[in-house]
């Protein structure tokens, strides 16, 4: 006998809105598919259809399992009742992911060194590449930003993550558009600018998840119960809102019809250089940057359990980062066809960039104080540390980098590969595992499994970057000098080839590099895998104070 | 209010903010004194900057700095000190012929010079390394020339290319014989040919038949002796030097499809210098005659 | 109030504190960006810069899907070594109907801005076939697919209204002609090859792959190749002219 008590259970709009919409966009996928001008597009439509066909299943069925009611913002105990089901997905998202780029980045690293592994057109050095550059920034990187950002924003504002169905379709759209981008690399479809080579369709796809994704957070933080929103959302805001404007600007685009994947870029050489390079800069600047600085503001004072170091620091480089950041983008074009006065201003905001960027390290770094004993202890804090550490190096570097007779020696060269992977290796996957290593043991109620692995972990990985980046330097700094050497009779000394012969023994010292990176990874993947096999633990509270033993 | 909040953390002896979430607290610890002025003088140095170097957009042009820098102008001057640098060797260079920088060893030494790297990037990807040559590409070490082995000639075959479109350049192609000529007559002629520096001929092969294609439609070319013609670059072919190859089937596969290899033009690509060094670097791997 | 809690407003205004994001990066982009759009000396004024002819369009659009801008810059800088291997400096004109721009950031190949010309279809046959045939040191991967498969250019028209309404100046006569024009460039001795050039100055027709029974992918990435950097006439330029 129904209860008459029972509320009646209706289909929200959003649970209805969102199956309309994908019916709709399975529809349109099939016809695309049928009329497409080429195999390659028509798979990718294939795949759109499938994934609506397949959400909408979703959706449907998760309406008629779950309980009349919506769930409550807040738990019968007062406390907040988080929604961590999305965050436990992308983390472990990020985890597969970043194997896979780091494996497609030593396959790459080995095609340099022994070209006859480019075996096939699909496995190419040139397909490749973009491959690796977008698993670890967009697929690795994206998923632990999108993890922690979901995580950091309820726990900080002591709200529920906004939206019921939302933050899934941020997860999931956010992946399937990696599952595209990735598939169309090898199938050649690309738009070949730096960091934003997927296509037209991928793009617009990314759009709606990402505004998407800026809504669900904003929501959030507006639905806090914390008076003053914490710093690490300000970072978070900051990639986010930075994030969405750069990509409809570098992606501004006209497809040749919507049955071809192929479109052309309405800017066209210089102003196109320019405009790829302020996006590209940026990417680095709100992707790889504020979004991973937000990561450390939260991990870092958690996980050492002290206050952050300066709070004032906190504001003024903030402000300063996010103004300077944008100006720098010219410096990846120094000495082009791009006129003198833009290099000028690039350069110089380069080296303004210098003191913000260290303000961020100096507040990871200090908030140690009191606590230092603790990296003696704690692998998971070492490595966090040692990140931010490297985060300094990589924006000392970058900086001298923008000076344009330093980038006449630099530009085109290894150097520049060096300088990417102290910063993308050393800062970005480190604050990335050490977050990860905090994050499996809390979303599953989890004691880590072990804390020596992570040792071993961070001491293979080390090793790996050390030797990636100092053969690079070695490897970047020769062949530029090679390639500007002349006799003492006044004529260059070397031919390109010469240079190119000269690069071999770094190649294989990188990818050895590469290999022990890897290595270290797929022995966090093993401790994560037993961590979240293991019995639960019962108290929160216990778990969060839990790191050194 | 949040004032209440603030208390002094025991380790730094600094006050909180007050504010707390999720545990987090903050210290309300000032600028460090040592980034402050650091970023100063970033900024300051900037303005500098701006004020000697072009910087800043406006109307028409942006500003141009006091020093009139450009990158433009830079090199121009670079270079104009890289030839002052080169010294009196290089005037020498520009007004000499090939012949006379052949007759004097110490600008020959410094033309080779020159040449090295320059036969290193543009003529090694098809010559190979040291001018060995491979399949296709001529072996310039030694002493068989298809358009001729003086000075003057390779001069000219480095400045106006072969076959590349150049007026000036060397012209003139073996053309297919395919429908021309039957199989059996292309397999006779080739045979011909290897037999004529003592290669081994197929079994059955008729040489007389092949001699006679040969007087028909070969000898304009490569003459009655099959001993090649530089005005036509139609190559020796009793020499035992093989531009394409000596297996029977290469030779059949050039009759029927014909020959013609193109070596660029480098007139206007590279200077008259490079150019001259070039010729008697070539020269000078010992195949050059005199 | 002090400074730092008048930065309160923006910790407790979420809208607020996003509008002071967005105005803060603005800044910047704004300032770089729109004046390369109006200040005239940008691109310089130089004769002989024509649109793709659509075989070199489609050999263009190979080159950007086989990834080679990851290794090669088309972008030689003033720089003195690079002038005199490469020739002379990159001008902003020699890009401007490049959507997108293919400049590239990293040269573990040489630069390519001036490479037509420099070698024979024949070489860049063998060498993209398989580069260490001829360079040994080589670390280029083999791209022997391209000369057997057939170049799409069903709708490289398409792609040239497209690039028109971006402001490249293909003519409608251009775009109607476009798949025969692809034909006739990719033949030796065709007897239309005058109207093309006189569409193109310049355009070189002929059979770029080795094999005149078919239009391959090698044909018109090579067609692409070979138009590299020929368009200005260096003889004529003046150093002085564009110095900005
Ligand atoms: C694209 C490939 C290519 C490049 C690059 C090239 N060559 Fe050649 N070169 C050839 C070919 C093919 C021939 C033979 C032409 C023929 O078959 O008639 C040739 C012929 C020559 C000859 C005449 C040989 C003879 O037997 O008469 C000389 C000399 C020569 N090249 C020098 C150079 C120099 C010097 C450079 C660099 C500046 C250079 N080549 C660059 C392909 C090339
Ligand atoms: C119109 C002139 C012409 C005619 C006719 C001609 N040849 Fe040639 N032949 C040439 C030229 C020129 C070359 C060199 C092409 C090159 O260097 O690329 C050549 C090259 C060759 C070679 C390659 C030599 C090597 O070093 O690999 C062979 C073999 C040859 N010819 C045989 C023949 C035979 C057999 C016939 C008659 C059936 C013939 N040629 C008719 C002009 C001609
Ligand atoms: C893995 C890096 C890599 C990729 C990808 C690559 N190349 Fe290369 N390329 C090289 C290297 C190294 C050289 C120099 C050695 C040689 O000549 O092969 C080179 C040389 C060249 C040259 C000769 C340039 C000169 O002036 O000597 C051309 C032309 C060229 N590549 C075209 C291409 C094209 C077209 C593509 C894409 C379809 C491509 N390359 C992809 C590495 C690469
Ligand atoms: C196993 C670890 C890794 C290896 C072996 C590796 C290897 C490589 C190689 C070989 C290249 C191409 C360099 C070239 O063109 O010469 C490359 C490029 C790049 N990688 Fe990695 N990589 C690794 C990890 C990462 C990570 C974790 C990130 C980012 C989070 C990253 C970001 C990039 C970027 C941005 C580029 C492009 C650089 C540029 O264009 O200047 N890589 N990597
Ligand atoms: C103050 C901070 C920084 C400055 C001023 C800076 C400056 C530079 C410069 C000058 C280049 C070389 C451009 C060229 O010659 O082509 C470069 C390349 C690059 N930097 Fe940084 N850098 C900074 C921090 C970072 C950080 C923290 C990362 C994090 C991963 C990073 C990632 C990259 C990447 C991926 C490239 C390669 C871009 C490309 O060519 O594809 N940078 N940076
Ligand atoms: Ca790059
Ligand atoms: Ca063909
Ligand atoms: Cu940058």
């Amino acid at each position: 006998m129904a209860n008459a008590l029972a509320p009646q259970k209706n289909m929200t709009i959003g649970e209805g809105g969102l199956s309309l919409a994908l019916v709709g966009l399975a529809i349109l996928s099939i016809v695309i598919a049928a009329k497409a001008y080429t195999p390659e597009y028509a798979f990718h439509a294939y795949l759109f259809a499938a994934a609506s066909i397949a959400a909408v299943f979703a959706v449907i069925n998760r309406y008629f399992e779950r309980p009349a009611e919506r769930p409550a913002l807040v738990n019968a105990d007062g406390r907040p009742n988080y929604n961590m089901g999305p965050v436990k997905f992308a983390t472990i998202a990020a985890v597969f992911w970043g194997i896979a780029g780091f494996a497609v980045g030593l396959y790459i690293a080995l095609e340099l060194a022994f070209p006859g592994l480019n075996f096939a057109q699909w496995f190419n050095f040139g397909r490749l590449r973009p491959l690796h550059t977008s698993a670890v920034i967009f697929a690795f990187g994206g998923n632990v930003l999108i993890a922690t950002s979901f995580y950091v924003v309820q726990r900080t504002c002591r709200a529920r993550l906004a939206g019921d169905l939302a933050p899934w379709f941020v997860v999931l759209g956010y992946n399937f558009f990696i599952l595209i981008a990735g598939t169309g690399y090898l199938l050649g479809i690309t738009q070949s600018k730096e960091y934003a080579e997927p296509e037209w369709y991928s793009d617009l796809w990314l759009t709606i998840v990402w505004v998407t994704y800026f809504l669900v957070f904003l929501g959030t933080i507006m639905r806090r119960t914390e008076p003053h929103i914490y710093v690490a959302n300000w970072f978070y805001l900051a990639f986010i809102v930075t994030i969405a404007v750069l990509h409809l600007g570098n992606n501004a685009t006209v497809p040749v019809s919507i049955f071809s994947p192929k479109s052309y870029i309405v800017w066209s050489g210089v102003q196109d250089a320019m405009v790829q390079w302020w996006y590209g800069h940026n990417a680095v600047g709100f992707f790889l940057t504020a979004g991973f600085l937000a990561i450390m503001y939260y991990f870092i004072p958690k996980r050492a359990d002290r206050p952050v170091y300066s709070y004032r620091l906190s504001i003024i480089h903030f402000w300063a980062l996010i103004f300077l950041y944008i100006w720098a983008g010219p410096h990846h074009l120094h000495y082009t066809a791009l006129p003198d006065w833009a290099q000028t201003l690039g350069m110089t905001f380069s080296i303004m960039l210098w003191m913000p960027s260290w303000g961020g390290m100096i507040n990871g770094i200090m908030t140690l104080s009191g606590a230092w004993d603790k990296l003696r202890t704690d692998p998971v804090l070492r490595m966090m540390v040692v990140s931010v550490a490297f985060y300094g190096m990589s924006t000392f570097e970058g900086p001298m980098m923008s000076v344009k007779i330093v980038n006449s020696l630099s530009h085109y060269t290894d150097w520049t590969i060096g300088h990417v992977h102290s910063g993308a290796l050393g800062w970005v996957a480190y604050i990335s595992f050490g977050a990860i290593y905090c994050l499996v043991p809390w979303l599953w109620n989890r004691r880590l499994y072990s804390l020596k692995l992570v040792n071993w972990h961070f001491w293979i990985s080390t090793i790996g970057i050390v030797l990636y980046i100092t053969a690079m330097w070695v490897s970047g700094i020769l062949q530029g000098l090679m390639w500007r050497a002349y006799t003492s009779l006044g004529f260059l000394e070397y031919s390109f080839v010469e240079t190119v012969e000269a690069m071999h023994p770094f190649y294989v010292i990188r990818a050895l590099g590469g290999f022990l990176f890897l290595c270290g990874a797929l022995i966090m993947v093993f401790n994560l895998w037993k961590t979240v096999n293991s019995e639960a633990v019962a108290g929160e509270a216990e778990l969060q104070l839990q790191p050194a033993e | 209010m949040a004032e209440e909040h603030k208390q002094i953390d025991p380790i730094t002896g600094t006050a909180t903010t007050g504010h707390e979430w999720d545990g987090l607290r903050e210290l309300n610890t000032p600028l460090p004194r040592w980034w402050l002025w650091l970023f100063y003088l970033t900024i300051v140095w900037a303005i500098g900057y701006w004020i000697v170097y072009p910087a800043w957009p406006l109307i028409h042009n942006s500003t141009q700095g006091l020093f009139g820098y450009h990158s433009r102008d830079a090199v121009v001057e670079d270079l104009d000190a890289l030839h002052a640098q080169r010294g009196p060797m290089m005037a020498k260079l520009g007004s000499a012929t090939t012949a006379e920088i052949l007759a004097d060893p110490q600008l020959l030494d410094f033309a080779r010079a020159q040449g090295r790297v320059a036969f290193a990037d543009n003529c090694a990807p098809c010559h190979g390394a040291g001018g060995g040559g491979t399949k296709g590409y001529p072996n310039l070490n030694d002493d068989d020339w298809l358009w001729g082995g003086k000075i003057a000639d390779i001069e000219q075959t480095i400045r106006f290319g072969a076959r590349a479109g150049n007026d000036q350049g060397r012209q003139g192609n073996m053309p297919p014989f395919t429908g021309v000529l039957k199989p059996a007559e292309i397999s006779n002629v080739a045979d011909y040919v290897r037999s004529l520096s003592g290669l081994s001929t197929e079994a059955g092969a008729d040489l007389a038949a092949g001699k006679k294609v040969f007087a028909d439609n070969c000898a304009v070319c490569h003459g009655d002796n099959a001993k090649g013609n530089r005005e036509l670059g139609s190559a020796n072919l009793t020499d035992r030097i093989w531009l394409y190859g000596s297996d029977k089937e290469a030779i059949v596969d050039g009759i029927e499809k014909g020959h013609g290899g193109v070596m660029p033009t480098w007139d206007g690509r590279l200077s008259e210098p490079v150019i001259k060094s070039l010729a008697v670097y070539v020269y000078s791997f010992g195949g050059g005659e005199k | 109030m002090s400074v730092w809690q008048k930065h309160a407003i923006l910790e407790k205004n979420s809208i607020i504190l996003v509008i002071g994001i967005l105005l803060v990066i603005a800044v910047g982009g704004l300032v770089e960006i729109v004046p390369l759009f109006y200040l005239k000396n940008t691109i310089e004024k130089v004769d002989g810069v024509r649109p793709y002819t659509p075989l070199e369009l489609a050999g263009r659009n190979i080159y950007v899907r086989e990834g080679c801008y990851l290794c090669h810059s088309q972008m030689i800088r003033p720089l003195r070594d690079e002038v005199e291997r490469y020739g002379h400096y990159s001008l902003a004109a020699e890009s401007m109907y490049d959507h997108p721009f293919q400049w590239g950031s990293k040269r573990t190949g040489p630069d390519l801005a001036r490479v037509g010309g420099k070698y024979s279809d024949a070489w860049h046959r063998d060498h993209l076939r398989d580069p260490r045939s001829v360079v040994p040191g080589s670390v280029m991967p083999d791209y022997g697919f391209l000369a057997k498969t057939d170049l799409d250019y069903k709708h490289i028209a398409a792609d040239m209204k497209v690039q028109a309404l971006l402001g490249t100046p293909y003519t409608p006569e251009m775009i109607e002609d476009a798949a025969k024009d692809v034909q006739v460039q990719a033949s030796t001795d065709n007897p239309d090859a005058a109207d093309l050039t006189k569409r193109y100055p310049k355009a070189i027709a002929r059979d770029f792959d080795g094999n005149p029974a078919r239009v391959t992918e090698a044909d018109a990435l090579i067609a692409y190749l070979q138009m590299l950097g020929t368009e200005v006439d260096f003889k004529m330029y003046d150093d002085k002219a564009n110095i900005r």
